[in-house]
């Protein structure tokens, strides 16, 4: 029996030092036997949550809508970006104003990145704009599928940790690329499930599933590529720790509704994955005793 | 006639891309005259970033490439 088998609670939380919530609701849950819920707290970047959804701010058809889909989703992470810019007051301002009057967590990222050394340059400057050391670290290294480059990403993680930083990398979901980030000093890792906005779900679900095994304490993120809850519920099964995802919310016909399904479906797949789900078979196995037991005769 | 005892020269410096011409000696009283929250704009000059409470030392040359970024939305 594996390690996950025996207990995937255990393997399949983050096992970082624990800070009290600072956001009104963070620890909230209803106790459920055996002491366990879909909404179990959770530790990351020295913050507890219950909430498994990190949402994305951009693209939604109105501030208004955002702010509402925010509060639908349950997310008490939200990521936001930089954009070189010089924006005399309001708009700029009151978009800053609106998402921290959600009480989200604020993870700012670095998109738009080519180099390590922008991407720690404007690191820097989000640290400094946003209060915080979170930084979701992106450096892209093919302009066609926003794939991260592993190599830049890896000198910059290395200099980040150094500056102090809670490194929130956005990698590809190989295992030893990904060992790299953690030797660097890295304590989190968010592999992509398919390209940024592609929608496609998850690509290569044995890559992530590879990587839950052999990082069992590792907090795993998937980042980008989710299209519809029941990928997210897949990425939850797998043992991954949360979902990251922007525009399969921010797209939707309805991005509230939508914002509400993936909360559901976020924590459907968590909860069963700590219920543990049952093992296939490759032929029938009745489930009625009296199968195949003919009553009439 | 009484001269003052200092007249601000103007000079040219390059903000996200464009050129402006400014008389601040510093990054500092280039900010001041941007009309924007000082707290919601990070900073650069040259590639390097300059954080709010060391631009009152940074002094602006001719051709100095400053780089401003504020929040936006993202994911």
């Amino acid at each position: 029996m594996s390690e996950q088998q025996k207990d995937p609670v255990v393997v399949g939380s983050a096992q970082v030092k624990e800070e009290p919530a600072q956001r009104a609701g963070d620890t909230e849950q209803s106790p459920l036997p055996p002491g366990r819920s879909g909404t179990s707290p959770w530790h990351i970047g020295g913050r507890t949550l219950t909430s498994r959804f990190f949402l994305g701010t951009a693209s939604y058809p109105s501030p208004q809508v955002l702010q509402e889909a925010i509060a639908a989703s349950g997310a008490q992470v939200v990521t936001m970006g930089l954009r070189r810019q010089l924006a005399h007051g309001g708009q700029a301002d009151d978009f800053f104003t609106l998402v921290q009057a959600t009480g989200a967590h604020l993870l700012p990222n670095t998109a738009g990145c080519h180099t390590a050394r922008e991407a720690v340059t404007l690191a820097h400057m989000a640290r400094e704009l946003f209060d915080t050391h979170w930084i979701k670290l992106e450096v892209v290294g093919d302009a066609h599928t926003l794939q991260p480059d592993p190599f830049e990403l890896l000198t910059a993680t290395a200099q980040l940790v150094k500056d102090g930083f809670e490194v929130f990398p956005y990698c590809m979901d190989d295992f030893v690329s990904c060992q790299r980030l953690l030797d660097a000093g890295c304590n989190i890792l968010m592999p992509w499930g398919a390209p940024i906005g592609s929608g496609q779900g998850l690509v290569n679900p044995g890559a992530l599933r590879t990587l839950r095994a052999r990082l069992p304490g590792v907090p795993l993120i998937v980042d980008a590529g989710i299209g519809s809850p029941v990928d997210a519920v897949q990425a939850m099964e797998l043992g991954l720790d949360a979902v990251l995802l922007n525009s399969a919310v921010a797209h939707a016909v309805d991005p509230v509704r939508m914002a509400r399904a993936f909360k559901l479906g976020i924590e459907a797949g968590r909860l069963a994955f700590e219920a543990g789900i049952m093992a296939r078979q490759d032929m029938a196995v009745a489930s009625t005793p009296v199968a195949g037991h003919p009553i009439l005769l | 006639m009484s001269t003052p005892d200092f007249i601000s020269e103007s000079f040219t410096v390059v903000v996200n891309g464009q050129p402006q011409t400014t008389t601040a000696r510093t990054l500092q009283d280039w900010v001041d005259a941007q009309s924007v929250q000082p707290a919601a704009l990070a900073t650069a000059v040259n590639g390097e970033f300059v954080p709010r409470d060391l631009r009152a030392q940074r002094l602006l040359c001719v051709g100095d490439l400053i780089v401003t970024f504020q929040p936006i939305q993202g994911g």
